[in-house]
């Protein structure tokens, strides 16, 4: 018989199995992922209500712990968490006591004395919310909102939710994901959570020196030739180009890649006449994708944008309920 | 489980339920009106409503999960319907339908939710079942049968098709 002590540990859920803190989407359950797309199913209604807040998480508070600038996905966090009632704080570490030689471990303890009962998480370093998940007191929940090129598992999440409401299931689907797979937190995380949903095929498509080793090792098809691997999709997940992270011999230059890589509306016409195309923002215009296709049809760029709010609702109040 | 109302007797107590609600409305002038069942044994008894009374606006659906007092104790609750309220809220004179009337918790959660959505002219309580232990100041304004069962016994409501009233 298996007993809770041998079974491998996992931070994320309790011994009853229910999300406790939201790191990663790798080695999460398909059941998980499900009732984390329900919930937000949901709360996709509340922003429409006159009222557009639900009391669940009213005298709570959450901390918004940001190493890394970001202003979609904190202002989406925290609307969420505003839309759930409860208090935020948002702290921007880069212009705080971190400057003048706080360490992160005092920074957090600090938190903990002002009763923040979640913190979530945006860092440059790859497993720094893992970190601090295991490093808080008991009582306290953790969200990653982005570290390093690890995951960002409520963007993977978003994605999936916004095909699954326009398709309404994951199996016989095939996704492709396009851009710098390399340097991307968004793209291991979509490919742990379409995997564990089930879709039929997932391809990522970027030249040779922005996709990592690995990646067959997932079950992913590998495509350098941008038409070959559109062919027939359902949705194409474009990916930012990451000029900030971009070592200077990985590309020739934007212009270059646009013209290899960039999605345009003749090349989009090789996918499903349905497909769908988004990007987690912002986007860059003219870089990899045209502003006819983000502005197009195909586009549910502005959609996925509600929908993080929802999922972000979803895993809040499902991590915030979950006891020990 | 021990059944002790079948289908046919429930679809007469919903019939009396509704010429009960024909008369109380009327006696108050009521028009405008819209029926809101609460999730899941509410709703299949305010669908039977619906009809009976001939209410023009849509039924409306209502999941309070996201309402209950008791979040921090137990958790959020495995999903189910999401609400749906498919019509103006505002100045609307609602029948809000439930099956059991107990503790009173979740008509209280229930009224939360629907002034979320707007300012009600009136909100007027049916339920099929009033065990009459509430622990709150609600009283039920239509009721199918009054029951009052020792601590620790349960009443439901099993459906949708055939309702049935079962104890455990």
């Amino acid at each position: 018989m298996i007993t809770a002590e041998k079974l491998p540990e996992n931070i994320q859920v309790n011994k009853k199995g229910r999300l406790k803190h939201f790191l990663t989407t790798e080695g999460l359950s398909r059941q998980l992922l499900t009732e984390i797309l329900d919930t937000a199913e949901n709360f996709a209604g509340v922003g429409e209500r006159a009222v557009k807040k639900v009391p669940l998480l009213r005298g709570k508070t959450i901390a918004n712990l940001f190493f890394e600038p970001s202003t979609r996905t904190r202002t989406t966090f925290e609307l969420a968490a505003k839309r759930l009632s409860a208090d935020v704080l948002n702290i921007n570490i880069e212009s705080s006591a971190t400057k003048k030689g706080e360490s992160l471990q005092d920074t957090l303890q600090t938190l903990e004395s002002m009763h923040c009962d979640m913190f979530v998480v945006r860092h440059a370093n790859s497993g720094a919310a893992h970190f601090i998940a295991s490093m808080v007191s008991p009582g306290i929940r953790v969200i990653n909102a982005g570290d390093g090129r690890h995951a960002h598992p409520t963007q993977a999440m978003l994605d999936a939710f916004t095909i699954r409401r326009h398709r309404g299931r994951f199996s016989g689907l095939k996704i492709a994901i396009v851009g710098d797979i390399m340097h991307s937190r968004v793209a291991r995380s979509e490919i742990h959570a379409f995997n564990t949903l089930g879709v039929k095929e997932l391809r990522v498509i970027a030249p040779k020196t922005l996709i990592p080793a690995y990646m067959q090792a997932l079950g992913v098809k590998v495509f350098h030739d941008l038409e070959a691997g559109l062919r027939g999709v359902d949705a194409v997940i474009m990916l930012r180009l990451q000029n900030e992270r971009m070592q200077g011999t990985l590309l020739p230059s934007a212009d270059e890649f646009f013209k290899m890589y960039g999605l345009t509306e003749e090349r989009l016409a090789h996918a499903d006449p349905e497909v769908m195309v988004l990007h987690p923002g912002p986007i860059n215009r003219g870089v990899e994708i045209d502003s006819e296709v983000a502005d197009g049809p195909r586009s549910v760029i502005l959609e996925q944008v509600s929908y993080g709010i929802a999922i972000r609702m979803a895993v809040m109040s499902m991590c915030m309920g979950s006891a020990e | 489980m021990t059944v002790i109302k079948n289908s046919e007797t429930i679809e007469e107590m919903i019939a009396k339920m509704a010429m009960d609600l024909k008369i109380f409305l009327k006696e108050r002038e009521r028009k405008d009106i819209a029926i809101i069942g609460i999730h899941t044994g509410g709703v299949w008894i305010a669908e039977r409503l619906h009809n009976l009374l001939k209410i023009k606006e849509p039924l409306g659906e209502l999941n309070i999960a996201f309402y209950r007092d008791d979040f921090s104790r137990i958790g959020m609750h495995p999903s189910v319907e999401p609400s749906n309220l498919p019509f103006d809220v505002e100045g609307k004179h609602i029948i809000l339908v439930d099956d059991i009337l107990y503790t009173g918790r979740t008509i209280r959660a229930a009224l939360n939710e629907i002034f979320d959505y707007g300012r009600p002219a009136s909100v007027t309580l049916a339920v099929l079942v009033d065990r009459g232990e509430q622990e709150l100041p609600f009283k039920a304004d239509v009721v199918g049968t009054t029951m009052s069962l020792s601590a620790g016994e349960h009443v439901k409501l099993t459906g949708p098709k055939k309702l049935t009233l079962v104890t455990k």
